[in-house]
């Protein structure tokens, strides 16, 4: 068989491959490192359990705002009988005092980046 | 031994085919597990909420010491930003000439007597608000104590709610509004570029027992928040003893803030 200009086409598959594969080999062996999420000290339930929050954090926030935007209910009961202010700004961030330390850990890590803060404003934090 | 007929046998298995498909319906009724979603015990309730302003005690303070409280009030609770250009500008609660605040009260000789005397004037939280009939996406929408309350979340920006509103109080953001609020409020959201705002007649003070901030600021006493529900409320009282006027109460939007001059 023969390849009508081989000597271009082949040497240009090879270095368009080495092109193509270069971020592969950049980070082969180092591992990405994985998001840490700071809790906070001193509580330590939040108002579902861990593992609900981590997967349906969003869902619950989606549903909150609504209820107390439209319904106007501002206080969730905790099945531990705690009550909770429904809140973005005075509720969840007064346990999770940083965004940067908490949010954004997950969120830069999976690439997300939620429009909260569009206007919900985050704590003011030296940096 | 008594002998059961096919009968007797179909009438009792029927029978409890029966109580078993009422078991799960039984079971959702009597259960307790609801979602605890409930309101503070200290929140004001009322089933009409309207502000009556007695423009005579604003003047006065106005004409004595240029007080602008209850402006600054609202706006610095509420993130609302301060842009100088009118045509971008956003408010919720500012100040009107007569002319411009009941145009269709105006006449040859009312300009003399009510010159340099401007009305407070924010959203009025009409009682058959037109902006809420033409919100396409329900981000503004009337709740049962009669506040006209936005969804910022909804709100996608068209403007119908503007061209509705026969008051002005609505203001559009043209722009992101941060970096026009000198002093940010932590626990007010700020808005965001695209979206509509107005007064809320304070929802998220009167959920946990509060005045609106503009009828707390007010030294003068000017302002004063009720329920017209409540036969016995300060404002049903104004109301009844005082003549009082409303914006464009022509167009039968039915406004609830009342004017006394």
């Amino acid at each position: 068989m023969k390849i009508y200009d081989g000597r271009k086409i082949i040497p240009g598959i090879l270095i368009a491959a080495v092109i193509f594969s270069f971020p592969f080999w950049l980070n082969f062996g180092k591992a990405a490192v994985p998001p840490k999420p700071k809790l906070p000290k001193e509580v330590k339930n939040c108002v579902e359990p861990t593992t609900f929050m981590r997967t349906s954090h969003m869902q619950l926030l989606n549903e909150w705002r609504d209820i107390v935007v439209r319904e106007n209910f501002r206080l969730f009961a905790a099945p531990d009988g705690k009550e909770h202010l429904m809140s973005l700004q005075n509720g969840c961030l007064k346990c999770h005092e940083s965004k940067a330390d908490f949010c954004d850990q997950c969120h830069n890590y999976l690439d997300v980046k939620p429009y909260c803060w569009d206007c919900h404003l985050a704590p003011k934090e030296n940096k | 031994m008594m002998e059961k007929s096919r009968r007797d046998f179909l009438k009792i298995g029927g029978i409890s085919a029966l109580g078993l498909s009422a078991l799960p319906a039984l079971s959702v009724l009597a259960g307790k597990k609801q979602p605890a979603f409930k309101l503070s015990d200290k929140a004001l309730e009322g089933k009409r909420w309207a502000m009556v302003i007695d423009m005579k005690k604003c003047w006065e303070k106005q004409k004595k010491e240029g007080c602008k409280d209850c402006l600054l009030a609202c706006h610095s609770i509420h993130n609302v930003p301060e842009i100088d250009n009118p045509k971008r500008e956003i408010k919720w609660i500012w100040t009107e000439p007569y002319e411009n605040a009941f145009p269709n009260l105006e006449y040859e000789y009312t300009k003399e007597v009510l010159k340099d005397k401007p009305f407070i004037v924010m959203c009025n939280h009409c009682s058959k608000p037109p902006c809420v009939r033409v919100c396409p996406t329900k981000a503004t929408f009337q709740r049962k104590d009669g506040v006209v309350m936005m969804d910022f979340h909804r709100c996608i920006g068209c403007r119908y709610c503007m061209a509705a509103c026969p008051y002005g109080s609505r203001s559009f953001n043209w722009g992101d509004p941060r970096p026009y609020i000198k002093k940010e409020n932590m626990e007010f959201p700020t808005r965001t570029k695209g979206v509509v705002e107005k007064c809320n007649f304070c929802a998220e003070r009167l959920a946990v027992g509060l005045k609106p901030a503009c009828v707390e600021a007010c030294k003068a006493g000017a302002l004063v928040f009720g329920d017209l529900g409540d036969p016995n409320s300060e404002v049903s009282k104004l109301l009844k003893s005082n003549y009082t006027i409303r914006r464009k109460n022509d167009l039968g939007t039915e406004p609830n803030i009342y004017y006394i001059i």
